[in-house]
This record gives C-alpha cells, sequence and structure tokens, in this order.
C-alpha cells in the first residue's frame, strides 16, 4: 500500500520537475538565474503552508474554507500590531497571529465537532463572518510597506544559504506536521476518523479532541501564512487572501488528499501547492497568455480527482481479491477502509 | 395514541421554511419602516433586479443539495455562457440563436459535472470546484482582456424594463414561471420524490428501483443549463459580457438555499424556503446598502445566518430527542 | 482672500438654493427634506488615489454646503458598481460622481438612476457619454499617454523592451491612454518594443505577482509602465527587493506617498501624475454646477470650482483638469498625497 502513495506523491513531484525542465527549457532564467530560483522557492511558501494545514482537516473527511478570511485576518493582524506598537519583536507578532488564527480555527472545530454539522456548510459561513470583521475592522485603510519595520520586510526576502527564508519555515512546517501525522498516534487517529468516523467512535477514538485538533492546527497556520504574507507583500488591504481558499482545496486534491478522507499525506498537499504555482509562473514563459491559467488548474483538479478514483478502486479490487472470500462491499467505492495504506493502517487502530 | 405528534397547523407552519419566510416578512416591514428610501417603487425593480441569477440558480441547487450533492461551479458557468452569448453576437449570430447555443452549452457543462459525479462516482464537492475553475477559466482565457458591448436595446430593454407603470420588472413573469416548474417538480412529481429518496439514503433509494445515476445526471444538466440562462439575463442586465461576470455567485447561492431550509445533508427542503431565502439576503442587501451599512457588515450577517441556519435545527433535534429519552424513561421504568 | 470666500458663500448659497428646489421635485426615494447630497463611487475603495480625490471632494463640499458620501466595491469590477449605482437613485441624491470600471457595463444602471433625477458625472474614468451628464477628466489622454512614453523612453535610454502593468482589462481611462501609447510607439519609438500588458486589477498582491511574473519571463526587460498608481507602487516594490533594481526602470502614474521610498531609494527615477485630490474637487463643484442649472454640458459653458478657478466644458460635456505633472527626487519631498 506505502508503493501506491509513494507512487503519487512521487508522480506529483516528477511533474513538478517536467515543468520546470520544460519551462526553464524555453526561458533558462527562469529556473538557473539567481532572481528564477528565489522566485520558485519563495512563491510557493505560503500556500504550502496552507495546504499542509488543509491537508491535515480534509484527512479527517472535512473542509475548512475559511482559510483564505483568516490569512486576511491575521496578515491585517500582524500589520495593525507592528503599526501601534513599532517595538514589538517579531516573535510576538507571530506568536498573536498564530493564537488567533487557532482561535478561529477552534471555532470550526467546536461547531462541527459539537454540533456535527458539515464543515462545508460550517467554513462557508465563517468564510463570510472573518472577512467581514476584517473589512470593519480595516475599513478601507490598508497597511503599507513602511508601516511594517524594516527587519520583518526582510524577513520576506532574506535568504540563507540560497533558499529563502520563508520557504525554510514551510519546510519546517511540512516537516514537524509530517512528522506527527506519519509517527504519532494522533495523527493515526486523524486517518482513522476520516476513513471511516461512526467506527472510529464505536471503537472509542476521541473523535471530538482530534477534530478540534485538526481545526486548530490548520487555524494556527493560516494565521502563520498570514505572518508570512505580511512579510513577504508588505501591504495588507482588507481584501487580502480572498479567494485563496479554492487554490489551497485544489493544491491539496492534485497532492493526493481525497476530499473523501482517510488518505493522502501533508507531503502530498506540500508538492500539489507548489506544482499549482510553478505551473502559474510557468505558462506565461511558455507563451500561453495568463488568462488560461485558471483552467489549466482546474483541468488538473478534475483529473487529478479522477486519477485518485481510479487509484482507489483498483486498490479496493486488490483488497478484495487478496482476502480472498469474494468480493466483499469494498466496492461501494469508499477507498477508506482500510486503504490508506500506512503500515499498521485502520485494522488496528485501537492500539 | 395521537396518530401525529404535533397537530396540522403546527406542522405547515413551525416549519424552517416558514421561519424564513416569517424573517423575510418582518425584515420587509422593518425596512420600509425604518430604513430611508425603501418604501418606494425603485426598491422592488432593483431587489427583483439584483436576485434573478441568484434565484434562478439556486431553484436546481435546491434539487442538487438534496440529494446530498453540490454544485459549486454554477457562477462560472454563469461566466461562460456570458462570454459565448457575447462571442457569438460579435461573431453575427442573432441573439435568439446565441441564448440557445448557450444555454445548450452550459447544458454540457452540466453534464460533465453530473457524469463525473453519478457515473464516475467522484465526490461533487471537489469536482465541482475543478469544474469551477476550469469553466472559469475557459470563460476568462476566451474573452481575455475585453468586454463584448453595444447589445441591442430591445434585448437589454427586455431584460430591465418593467411591466407596464408597476414596479415589477417584466422578468418576474419568467422567474414565477420557473418558481412553480422548480416547485411542481421537487414536491408533485416522482421525480421529486426520488430525488428526496435519494438525499436520505442513495443505497436505499437504488434498491427501491430509482435510477440514481441518471437521476443525478439530469439534475447536473439541469443547473448547468440554468445557470446558463442566468448568465445570458446577467449579460443583458449589465449590457456587458465578461469573463468574470458573477464570480462567487455561488456562496450566495448556496447560502440562500441553506437559509432556506434545505438540509446539507440532503433528504428535505422546499421550494418556497428557498425563494424565502434568497428574496431574504436580497432584502437585507438592500436595506443594509440604503443605510450605508458596508458590504462587510452584509457579509457578517449572512455568515452568521447561515451558520445559526444550519446549527440551530441540529441543536433542536438534539433537546427533542433528549426530552423524548427523558419522557420514555420516566413513562417506560427503568426496565431497560 | 476675502473676495473668493464671499464667492464661494455666494455660490454656495445659490446652490443651496437651487439644490433644494431641484430636490423637492424628484420622484422617487424616500422622499423628504434631504439635505442635497453627493455620492462619490470610485472605481475600488481601499486604494489610496481615490482616497485622495474624496478628500478634495468633501472640500469642495464644505465649501458648497453640501454632503458627501463615498461608497464602493472592494474589488474593481463595474457589475460589482451597480448596486452602489441603484442604491443611489433609491435614496434620491442630488448628484453620482463615479469613475467607472468599464465604458457600457454600467450604463443601463446610470440611465435608470438619471431617469430618477439624479445628475451623473464621471470623473477619472468615463463611460460612453449618452450615459453622463458631465465627465471631469484629469487630462487630455494624448497628454498622459505621451508623458509616460516620454518618461520610459528617457530612462532606458530610447531603445529596449518594455511591459505594461496596467489596473483592470476593462478599465476605460487606462485602456485609451494604453492605445494611445501603442499608437505612438509605433509612430515616434521605433526603438522600444511593448512585449507585452498585463493586468494587475487594481489589485496589490495581484499587481506584485504580476510584476514578478513579468520579470521572470521577459529577461531582458529594460522599463516597466504602469497607469496606475496601485500597480506602480506595487511593482517599484518588487523591483526594489529584487535583482532587477536599477536595471529595470519603473515608470507611470504614481503617488508621491506611495512612491517616495522607492524614488529615495533609486528603484524609480521619475514618474507623473496630477493632484487627485484638485480631481475630486472639481468634480464635484462641477457636479454642484450642473445640479444647480449652471451649466447644462454644453461646449463652451463656463463655471467656478472654487479654489481652482473658472473651467470651460469642453466637446461631450467633457472638462480638463490640467496637465500631468512629473515628480522626482527634486520635488517629492513637497507633496503630501
Amino acid at each position: 500500500m506505502t508503493n501506491v502513495l509513494r507512487r503519487r506523491e512521487a508522480g506529483i513531484a516528477l511533474a513538478l520537475l517536467i515543468v520546470i525542465g520544460v519551462t526553464t527549457a524555453v526561458q533558462p532564467g527562469f529556473l538557473l538565474s539567481t532572481g528564477g530560483w528565489r522566485d520558485l522557492l519563495l512563491t510557493p511558501a505560503i500556500l504550502v503552508v496552507l495546504a499542509v494545514g488543509q491537508a491535515v482537516v480534509v484527512i479527517t473527511r472535512n473542509v475548512d474554507l475559511s482559510v483564505g478570511s483568516v490569512l486576511g485576518l491575521t496578515a491585517y493582524l500582524t500589520g495593525r500590531l507592528f503599526l501601534e506598537a513599532p517595538d514589538l519583536p517579531i516573535v510576538v507578532v507571530t506568536l498573536a497571529a498564530v493564537v488567533t488564527g487557532t482561535l478561529l480555527g477552534l471555532v470550526n472545530g467546536a461547531i462541527v465537532a459539537f454540533a456535527r454539522v458539515p464543515a462545508l456548510v460550517i467554513t462557508l459561513g465563517t468564510l463570510y463572518v472573518y472577512r467581514g470583521v476584517t473589512l470593519t475592522w480595516a475599513g478601507s485603510d490598508r497597511i503599507d510597506a513602511g508601516d511594517m519595520p524594516r527587519t520583518f520586510l526582510g524577513l520576506g526576502t532574506r535568504q540563507v544559504l540560497g533558499i529563502p527564508v520563508l520557504t525554510i519555515v514551510a519546510a519546517v512546517v511540512l516537516a514537524a506536521v509530517g512528522y506527527y501525522m506519519y509517527t504519532s498516534r494522533g495523527g493515526r487517529q486523524l486517518y482513522a476518523i476520516g476513513s471511516d468516523p461512526d467506527a472510529a467512535a464505536l471503537q472509542g477514538l476521541p473523535v471530538r479532541r482530534r477534530l478540534l485538533g485538526a481545526f486548530a492546527l490548520g487555524g494556527a497556520l493560516a494565521g502563520l501564512a498570514g505572518v508570512m504574507f505580511a512579510a513577504r507583500y508588505g501591504t495588507v488591504s482588507s481584501g487580502a487572501g480572498t479567494g485563496m481558499e479554492l487554490q489551497v482545496v485544489g493544491a491539496v486534491v492534485v497532492g493526493g488528499v481525497a476530499i473523501f478522507g482517510g488518505s493522502g499525506t501533508v507531503a502530498g498537499a506540500a508538492l500539489g501547492a507548489m506544482l499549482l504555482l510553478t505551473i502559474n509562473r510557468a505558462l506565461p514563459v511558455v507563451g500561453i497568455p495568463d488568462f488560461w491559467q485558471r483552467a489549466v488548474v482546474g483541468a488538473l483538479i478534475i483529473g487529478a480527482i479522477a486519477l485518485d478514483r481510479v487509484l482507489a478502486n483498483r486498490r479496493a479490487r486488490r483488497l478484495a481479491a487478496e482476502r480472498d472470500t469474494g468480493p466483499t462491499d469494498g466496492a461501494d467505492g469508499r477507498p477508506g477502509d482500510g486503504a490508506d495504506g500506512r503500515p499498521g493502517d485502520s485494522e488496528d487502530v485501537t492500539a | 395514541m395521537r396518530t401525529h405528534a404535533r397537530p396540522w397547523w403546527q406542522r405547515v407552519l413551525l416549519t424552517r421554511e416558514m421561519l424564513t419566510v416569517l424573517i423575510l416578512v418582518v425584515a420587509w416591514i422593518v425596512a420600509s419602516a425604518v430604513v430611508r428610501g425603501f418604501d418606494g417603487p425603485l426598491t422592488i425593480t432593483y431587489l427583483v433586479l439584483d436576485v434573478a441569477p441568484v434565484l434562478l440558480i439556486a431553484l436546481p441547487m435546491t434539487l442538487i443539495i438534496a440529494t446530498g450533492e453540490i454544485d459549486l461551479s454554477v457562477a462560472s458557468v454563469v461566466g461562460l455562457s456570458s462570454v459565448t452569448f457575447g462571442l457569438l453576437y460579435q461573431a453575427g449570430l442573432g441573439l435568439g440563436v446565441a441564448l440557445l447555443v448557450s444555454v445548450l452549452l452550459g447544458a454540457v457543462c452540466g453534464a460533465v459535472n453530473g457524469a463525473l459525479v453519478a457515473y464516475g462516482g467522484l465526490p461533487s464537492l471537489a469536482v465541482t470546484i475543478g469544474s469551477l475553475a476550469l469553466y472559469r477559466g475557459l470563460a476568462v482565457g476566451l474573452l481575455g482582456t475585453t468586454a463584448v458591448t453595444g447589445f441591442p436595446d430591445s434585448w437589454t430593454d427586455g431584460a430591465t424594463d418593467n411591466l407596464g407603470e408597476s414596479p415589477y420588472p417584466a422578468i418576474t413573469l419568467g422567474l414565477l414561471g420557473m418558481i412553480a416548474v422548480f416547485a411542481v417538480l421537487l414536491h408533485a412529481t416522482p421525480f421529486g420524490r426520488n430525488v428526496l429518496d435519494i438525499g436520505r439514503s442513495s443505497e436505499a433509494a437504488r434498491f427501491s428501483g430509482v435510477d440514481v445515476k441518471r437521476t443525478l445526471l439530469i439534475l447536473f444538466v439541469l443547473s448547468g443549463a440554468v445557470s446558463a440562462l442566468a448568465g445570458v439575463y446577467y449579460t443583458l442586465r449589465y449590457g456587458s459580457a465578461r469573463g468574470d461576470n458573477a464570480t462567487g455567485m455561488e456562496l450566495q447561492v448556496v447560502a440562500a438555499v441553506l437559509l432556506g431550509g434545505v438540509s446539507i445533508f440532503g433528504g428535505r427542503g422546499a421550494v418556497h424556503g428557498v425563494v424565502a431565502g434568497v428574496l431574504l439576503i436580497g432584502v437585507l442587501g438592500s436595506a443594509l446598502r440604503l443605510e450605508g451599512v458596508t458590504v462587510n457588515v452584509i457579509n457578517i450577517v449572512i455568515g452568521t445566518a447561515l451558520v445559526v441556519s444550519v446549527v440551530a435545527p441540529r441543536i433542536a433535534g438534539g433537546m427533542r430527542v433528549r426530552r423524548r429519552r427523558a419522557a420514555g424513561r420516566r413513562t417506560q421504568g427503568d426496565g431497560r | 482672500m476675502k473676495f473668493t470666500t464671499v464667492l464661494a458663500a455666494g455660490t454656495a448659497a445659490v446652490l443651496a438654493l437651487g439644490l433644494t428646489a431641484c430636490g423637492s421635485g424628484e420622484e422617487g426615494g424616500g422622499g423628504g427634506t434631504d439635505d442635497v447630497s453627493i455620492t462619490m463611487l470610485p472605481k475600488n475603495l481601499g486604494n489610496p488615489y481615490f482616497e485622495a480625490s474624496t478628500t478634495g471632494a468633501e472640500e469642495a463640499a464644505d465649501e458648497l454646503g453640501v454632503a458627501v458620501d463615498e461608497v464602493g466595491p472592494d474589488a474593481a469590477s463595474p457589475d460589482a458598481q451597480v448596486p452602489f449605482i441603484n442604491t443611489a437613485a433609491q435614496q434620491g441624491v442630488g448628484a453620482l460622481v463615479v469613475s467607472a470600471n468599464d465604458p457600457t457595463a454600467i450604463g443601463d444602471a446610470l440611465e435608470e438612476a438619471r431617469s430618477a433625477g439624479i445628475k451623473v458625472v464621471t470623473f477619472d474614468s468615463d463611460t460612453e457619454p449618452q450615459f453622463r451628464d458631465l465627465f471631469v477628466n484629469q487630462a487630455s489622454p494624448e497628454g498622459i499617454a505621451d508623458k509616460q512614453l516620454e518618461l520610459v523612453a528617457d530612462q532606458i535610454g530610447g531603445k529596449g523592451e518594455i511591459a505594461i502593468l496596467s489596473a483592470s482589462a476593462n478599465a476605460t481611462n487606462q485602456n485609451a491612454w494604453i492605445a494611445l501609447m501603442e499608437e505612438k510607439l509605433a509612430s515616434d519609438y521605433p526603438d522600444i518594443e511593448l512585449v507585452e500588458t498585463v493586468y494587475g486589477d487594481d489589485d496589490d498582491q495581484t499587481s506584485f505577482d504580476k510584476t514578478a511574473a513579468l520579470l521572470q519571463s521577459h529577461p531582458d526587460l529594460k522599463g516597466i509602465v504602469s497607469p496606475t498608481t496601485v500597480g506602480i507602487a506595487a511593482a517599484a516594490r518588487y523591483v526594489s527587493t529584487s535583482d532587477a533594481k536599477g536595471k529595470v526602470a519603473v515608470t507611470g502614474l504614481g503617488t508621491p506617498n506611495q512612491m517616495r521610498e522607492y524614488v529615495e531609494d533609486g528603484t524609480v527615477e521619475s514618474f507623473a501624475l496630477w493632484n487627485p485630490n484638485d480631481l475630486g474637487y472639481l468634480a464635484t463643484h462641477a457636479a454642484a454646477a450642473f445640479a444647480a442649472g449652471d451649466i447644462t454640458g454644453e461646449e463652451g459653458e463656463t463655471f467656478e470650482a472654487g479654489r481652482l478657478g473658472e473651467f470651460t466644458v469642453g466637446a461631450d460635456g467633457e472638462v480638463l483638469l490640467g496637465e500631468p505633472y512629473v515628480f522626482d527626487k527634486t520635488n517629492i519631498a513637497d507633496f503630501d498625497f
């Protein structure tokens, strides 16, 4: 089973390399100039952080559409804090943003976990509410680059050993969350909950606690992404982050995290984010006008979901054959049944 | 033992749909009294013109959500149909033909969604997020930077003029017709019953002979075609075909449908609730705008209303279950 | 000083009288004793350029004794402006002063408003003439196009590749200027090649990303012209932290406050604009004059615009503010908008 998953993430990585390769062949500066290299690494950093958080939520068979609004709110919060109290250490501001994001995520998580209402609807509502709060707070003011400390803005562009700081942040986040999901009991439980929430509840898993944790993590990472946004762009208007939620979900889906939960990895989601944004940058270089990017991304998302489906069906059929007790109902099409493909899969989730 | 737990008038009136209708009526009365400029003929005119596309699309969306699926690509189909309508007009085709072709194209878009969901077994949320991007991308790609304008007055006036001296736009008739069609479809035909059955349990529906796949396909095709029709209307109303027309409208439609009492889990819903939901958002928006309240506050209101409208029934349901359980325990003793 | 105050007060009194007379004759709306009010509807809110023009409008409104209200969408798209036009019509305001996101899309809504008795004045970005009563233009389109080409040609040494970072794809004003620039490039600047025009939608993040994409896809780019204040600010910010600083010229239309930092650090050599404050001020005076019946939009009519003096209506109901002004290191400290 791990082979299947490895194949998927590897596939995306391969696609990414191909895109970069072809584009560089057309236009060597895309990769081989210092500016190009930096941009390639820097541009996806924010989306990667968002995608990692969203992946955790989607793995539990939920979705969080409010991340764009959370990013906007925390980015504006970052700017305002610096404006009002310019001597605040960057760490404190970052912490404030992350805590805010966590709280906002917890609101979503609480309603989903306790009222047991579909996350799609709740986060649709909070998307509106959080954005409205940001707009009301900000009015039509913007935070300008001049309002923020130089050192902070520098983080948006500085490099350490040739790698942009923001990319390092994204990589650390990816590693930390990936480690948690892959090795810890909590991580495995999240997969189990996504595979079959009812079974998970019956087996005594702390479903509510895990869901709250997943949404809180998603919100925290959205908060962090807001800080990164402020550092990278320098200007924060009340509309910051609008529309990003669909980009994030797209990245996650392309990255192999099935929308019906229970499978996929955060690494895949990160790769999906990188792939999408790199394609965005590559298309104009290859001569496809700007305007067709969205169509390409849409086709990719549909293709990714269809691919997921085909793989899942094949997996289910293989499982059924292996069990050798005749065709089971693995063919009702939910690839979540025991097919998260990880060592020690959901069969022994009671451990 | 009673045959029904509640008297008939409770069953008819204490529904979520009627709650929305009630809130709508109250909102209208309050706004007319309090908001300056609200009780004028222009208000009704603008209200109808503004909510028309949302109302149109909300009708098939109601059926789709009632089956437990969703279609987030509707606004992109609006944009795409707007673009094809404009391009065909530019190429010299008569507007009637352009309208037909655009609606057909919308049906095709819906068919693609439907095929992927019903026959491919893919989850509608993910598929329609993908097609949202794809169709919008096609719309923007086809038209690029320009907008097609200069539609003949006879057509744009048809979209915006009023019925004689009344404050109601001419399109009100068309809207009422569509509402009637979908109301009958959902509430008075076997097809409608099938839709609700699928929402309650697609397995059970399949076992009782409902062709689930075909039903879903039809619903998505309807959604695409109606969205395309809304796109043509939108184009004529604003006199300009643009690739990014109606961006974000899908969220408004879903919010209105859910406010109208349709359950996101599928299996229940009524057209009159949805109409009330659409009008309610329209009235709130109109009143708040007249008061100079900015869009953001309207957003907060819609978002909160959305959350409350979905959470409240769950909590109410939970309380009812608990009450019944407690009552049961009292009358049954504790033999269990 | 005293004379102009008296003149302003007198004008205000006459206008107020005239406007209230007009106001009571209007149908629709809430009916009542509305003070005359003017609604400013820029392309979008949150744009410093329009904040400046609204400040000017408020100044004029104070002088005239009318109320001014600013409304607008978050994103600069034409269908987003229509609800605000509708609202203004419902409220029965005296005049609507609008910067259009598209030359025809808001036409129907404007016509409805006019038939409800609202006077419609466009400023900054026009609609087609039949939809509005007056257009207050900041400068002649030829002047604006020529000035920007002059600046960029000067800064890149007369030859090389340039790109344009515009606002939204349908914006009447930017598209008019770009069309003129393309013409002028073909006829007067044969050694300069326009390789691409991208649209930042007057959104800061989009403009920032588009600048990055431009530099990535055109490594030989010598200059970026951005005929929109949001675009040039984002482009300058990007270039100032990249390798392109000093190698790629950034110019166009910008506000001194936003551009000061980049002029001082050498990213931007010079750029142009007019005073948006004055533009809003003039537009409000023009709208008030029109609403009072002092002018009817005919060519040759004149009216007073407070501290800016007298203005004459040109062809097609157009009123010109003046010529674009060039800002650079030597004078940028003198301005505050």
